[in-house]
Parts: C-alpha cells; sequence; structure tokens
C-alpha cells in the first residue's frame, strides 16, 4: 500500500466550548484529488489552517511526506513542498501580477537575501514565473496591478504562484469561487491534469467540480468528518444526504 | 522618461546648484543650512526603508540617529582631550578620523537596532509604534543622566573631523562629502527596492499572510529591514554631530523620531526622493517661518495638515501620480 503524502490524524480544535475540528482524520493519497466539502459553519477553513500552517491544534498531529509538520511554521511547511491557495485571495496587491509569481518563484530558490540586482531582471526566476501565469491563462495579465484583477483571475493568480512552489501538494480553498461558469470548467480541467503532477486537498463549494473532480470525497460537519469515500459513495449516503446535499436539494 | 524621474532628478541637483549658487554668493551660512538638509534627508531615508517599503512606523530612529551622533562625539571628545575609552585590558583610543568614527556609527546602530527590533517586532500596529517609542526614550533618559559625556548639556567637540585629502572645516568641501553619502545610500536604497529582498519586504507589508505561503519568513524580513534602517540613521546621526561639533541628548528625543516621519509623510511614504523631498521643504520652511513666529512649527503642522488629507502621496505623490511597480 502506498503511503499518503499528507496525512492528518485525529486532530481537535476548540474555540471556547464551540468545537471547530474534532477528531478529524484524513489522507492525500499522491496522484489523487480529496475534496473536502461540508456546509457552511462546518470547520474546513479551521481545519485547513491547521494542515498548511497558521493555527495549532489543540491535539493531534499533521504528517507531511513521513514527516511531523504540526509544530512547523506556516513558512517551514510551505518550504517542505506544501502549496496552500486561499479561500479570501491573499496577494501582494500593489504588486504587479508577474511580480507575485516571481515571489512564489523566490521562495521556492530561497534566494530573497539579495540587495543589489533587481529581481525582475532575473531571467530565471521570471521564466518560472511566466510559465506559471501562461498555466492558469493570465499571461497577458502580467503587468497589471494585482488589486485591478477580478475576483475570479485573483483565484487563478493564487494558483499560479503555488505553482511556482513547485509543490509536493496542494491544498486549495475554493479556487472555483467567482470564476463563472467557463472560468469553473477550464479549473476544472486544470486541476484534473495537476492531479498527476502532486495530489490536491480541495475545499470546494461548486459540487459539479467536486464530483467531476474527486477521486475521493470527505464530508465535514460540525467538525467531524462523517463520510469518506468516493463520488457514488458519497451521493449514496443516507447521512450525508440528510447533513449537507438534501439541504441543499431542498433550498 | 517617467513623471517620477524627472522629478527626483530635479531634487536631487537641487541641493548642489543651491550649494553652489550660496557658494558664490558667499553665503557661508546657506551652505550649511543646505548640509543639513542633506543629513536630515539622510536619516529620514534610512528610515524610509522600514517605514516605507517595510510598512513598520517607528517612532523610536531618533535612537538610532543619537547614537551615531554620540559614537561620534565618544570618539572626538577623546581624541581631543588626549584620554583613552579605555585602558583596563587594553588601550582603546579616540579618533578624528571620519571614515573610522562612520563605521562606528554604523556598526553600534545597527546593534542596537538589531536588539530594538528583534523585541519590538514581536508587536504590530500601535504597538510597535509605542515600543519603539519607548525603546527611543530609554536611550534619551540614559544619555541625560550620564554624567560622563556632558549629561544633558551634551558633548561639544571643538574642530571637526577629518577625511584625507579634504578640508572638512569648508562648509563646501563638508557638503560635497555629506552629498557624496546621501547619493549612495540613494542609489542603494533604489537598487534595494527592486531587489529580491526589496520585493520580499514589500509584499510582506503588504500581505504577510502572502509571503509566509511562499516559504519566507516576514520577521526576518522585517527585522534586516530595521537594521539597514537604523544603520542608515545612525550614520546620518555621525554627520549630524560633525555639522554642529555638538551633541546632545536632544538628538535622541522623540521629537527628533517625529520629525523624520514628518519629512517622510511631507515628501511621500515609501517613495525614493520623498524624505529628500520632506526635509528639503522642512528646512526651507524652518528658514523662512522661524524670523516670522517663534511658532513656526505651527505652520509646518498645517502645511502636515493639508498633506494627510488632501495629499496622501506627499509631495512626490501629488507631482508625479500614484507609484507605478517596479519593472
Amino acid at each position: 500500500m502506498t503511503e499518503p503524502l499528507l496525512h492528518v490524524d485525529g486532530l481537535h480544535k476548540a474555540f471556547g466550548a464551540l468545537q471547530a475540528t474534532d477528531g478529524v482524520t484524513l489522507a492525500l493519497m499522491p496522484g489523487e484529488i480529496h475534496a473536502l466539502i461540508g456546509p457552511n459553519g462546518a470547520g474546513k477553513s479551521t481545519l485547513i489552517k491547521q494542515i498548511a500552517g497558521g493555527l495549532a491544534p489543540d491535539a493531534g498531529r499533521v504528517w507531511f511526506k513521513g514527516r511531523d509538520v504540526t509544530a512547523l511554521s506556516t513558512q517551514a511547511r510551505a518550504r517542505a513542498g506544501l502549496a496552500r491557495t486561499f479561500q479570501i485571495s491573499s496577494l501582494a496587491m500593489e504588486a504587479t501580477v508577474l511580480q507575485n509569481a516571481v515571489l512564489g518563484a523566490m521562495g521556492r530558490a530561497g534566494s530573497v537575501w539579495r540587495f543589489l540586482r533587481p529581481v525582475m531582471h532575473d531571467a530565471e526566476l521570471v521564466a518560472q514565473a511566466q510559465a506559471a501565469l501562461q498555466r492558469v491563462g493570465l499571461a497577458d495579465h502580467a503587468a497589471t496591478r494585482t488589486a485591478e484583477l477580478s475576483h475570479g483571475q485573483r483565484r487563478l493568480l493564487e494558483v499560479a504562484v503555488a505553482l511556482t512552489l513547485k509543490p509536493h501538494a496542494f491544498v486549495m480553498d475554493e479556487p472555483m469561487a467567482g470564476l463563472g461558469a467557463s472560468g469553473s470548467k477550464r479549473m476544472t480541467t486544470f486541476l484534473d491534469g495537476l492531479r498527476r503532477e502532486a495530489p490536491i486537498l480541495l475545499v470546494e463549494h461548486d459540487m459539479d467540480a467536486v464530483f467531476a473532480l474527486a477521486d475521493r470525497i470527505s464530508v465535514l460537519v460540525y467538525g467531524k468528518i462523517i463520510a469518506t469515500g468516493t463520488a457514488d459513495e458519497i451521493r449514496a449516503d443516507p447521512q450525508v444526504r440528510t447533513a449537507y446535499l438534501g439541504e441543499e436539494d431542498a433550498a | 522618461m517617467r513623471r517620477e524621474t524627472i522629478l527626483n532628478t530635479l531634487l536631487y541637483l537641487a541641493m548642489p546648484v543651491a550649494a553652489g549658487l550660496a557658494f558664490v554668493m558667499g553665503e557661508t551660512f546657506l551652505i550649511t543650512l543646505i548640509t543639513r538638509a542633506a543629513i536630515f534627508a539622510l536619516a529620514a531615508v534610512g528610515l524610509n526603508l522600514a517605514l516605507g517599503l517595510g510598512g513598520l512606523v517607528s517612532l523610536g530612529h531618533a535612537a538610532f540617529f543619537g547614537i551615531g551622533g554620540y559614537a561620534m562625539g565618544i570618539l572626538a571628545h577623546h581624541a581631543q582631550t588626549y584620554t583613552p575609552i579605555m585602558d583596563t585590558w587594553f588601550v582603546l583610543e579616540g579618533t578624528k578620523s571620519m571614515p573610522v568614527i562612520w563605521l562606528v556609527a554604523i556598526a553600534s546602530s545597527a546593534l542596537a537596532a538589531l536588539a530594538i527590533g528583534a523585541l519590538s517586532l514581536r508587536t504590530s500596529g500601535v504597538y510597535f509604534i509605542m515600543i519603539t517609542l519607548a525603546f527611543g526614550q530609554m536611550f534619551y533618559y540614559f544619555a541625560i543622566s550620564w554624567p560622563a559625556y556632558g549629561g544633558e548639556d551634551g558633548l561639544s567637540i571643538y574642530v571637526r573631523n577629518d577625511f584625507p585629502g579634504l578640508n572638512t572645516l569648508d562648509p563646501m568641501q563638508f557638503f560635497a562629502l555629506v552629498f557624496a553619502i546621501l547619493s549612495g545610500v540613494l542609489w542603494w536604497m533604489g537598487r534595494l527596492a527592486r531587489a529580491p529582498f526589496g520585493l520580499a519586504l514589500s509584499a510582506a507589508r503588504q500581505n504577510a499572510e502572502r509571503v509566509e505561503t511562499v516559504g519566507l519568513g516576514p520577521f526576518r524580513l522585517r527585522l534586516v529591514a530595521f537594521v539597514i534602517s537604523g544603520a542608515v540613521t545612525g550614520l546620518a546621526g555621525a554627520l549630524f554631530a560633525d555639522l554642529n561639533r555638538f551633541v546632545s541628548p536632544t538628538m535622541f528625543s522623540w521629537q527628533m523620531s517625529g520629525e523624520f516621519i514628518v519629512f517622510i509623510v511631507l515628501g511621500g511614504v515609501g517613495r525614493l526622493f520623498g524624505p529628500v523631498a520632506g526635509a528639503m521643504l522642512f528646512v526651507l520652511l524652518e528658514h523662512l517661518l522661524s524670523p516670522v513666529s517663534d511658532f513656526w512649527l505651527i505652520y509646518v503642522g498645517t502645511i502636515l495638515l493639508l498633506v494627510v488629507l488632501f495629499a496622501r502621496g506627499g509631495l512626490i505623490g501629488s507631482l508625479a501620480g500614484r507609484e507605478v511597480a517596479h519593472d
């Protein structure tokens, strides 16, 4: 049996009386897209923060590439090869699109302690950044100020920056949000190919995308994973139907 | 050419041209005034790296200005009184050599910035402002209560220190020296803002989470920026002390830190020549308005208020428009 690349084991996190993460265990296998779904307030973002860094769990461990990363900072996890995209775009808004991507390439190369040569004249970093923008279809916007991008384009840039890190695994928080129907379809096709480079833990509200893409789906409700399985298994699961999908049908 | 480049060139040339005119007219006092503006500009250029590019509003940069000043004062004092600084384990003499004094000023203010930064940068926002202010005040009161170097009265240095090949007592030659240093530092700051470090520091200001997510640590970026920033302001302090041939605890005062921030805000936060424009404007206003009234700062205050309310980009921002991202 292959080892999971990313493994979350018995994670607990409480805010006061609220159990935001209540004994979550899940694994991300090489080559797969593992979708994490759940109604609003289920604790998806809290869980993502504990996996990617930025929030320490009360109990439980996070393993990445066979190494316990629970105590590591966000930047240490990023350097270990865990790339993350944010639900609410987290970019340097005054910088250009290309500069944001170059920042990623720079972080990957570890070449930040340089104080003289203009970074945008570094042919190799710029080439890597441009290649990443090309892949998500933002190459034409390279010189645009990031603040002037639409919300959908910012999501694409988030993904492009993650690509420049050449990561071993992606953790993506709602990459489809704000993309619109055609953009969402393009992104679905793109992520479909991306899983061969590195597996993706995907938090997504776009159910069409989730059921089209995911090798496995985990359903998070009130901080607990109530089911994990293939798209068909999840569709058929009665617990999931009442807790989640049913609510959506009714709405 | 971009409008900001033209404006920067004009601002850059204004100082030597004005100094040259003053020299021709024999107005020695004006040369000293322009030198003062150039030194203030240098101090604020240092702060601008932390404040403008790094987003770190330090209200304690007078600490570094003062450390630079006292580095000069202490070394020169021992040299002029022919007393060693210490002779316990080995003899350490004072010096009148500017290059040595500058190195000591840079090293000691960088060291202080490392210590102050390492503690202050764990906070942010208004707490950062307050803790840097507190450190600045610590140095201020220490200088006041330390009798060995004049305490509250400060320290007079009778003759300006030496620089190989120059007569530093000649105002024009001293101005040229200061202007050369300012030029060098401005050149470096321009490069620094566009270098990998500058991009990462500026990204950390805009969005610390973004920087962490690509595997970089905002704390270390900010600490290095703070150290460089403090060292530049410290060098300005050594020059300021040499200009006046006098060091006093006022160099450590929080009003001094406040003035540096005023220079930057007047000129344009984060703009390469913002502090230069601000310092020139401030010294000009000081010169023109102080004969009008003892309370001339009230006019400066009004101007500052107008800039903050109606011209957020400062002088450079109003004349050259919004900053364009570096290519």
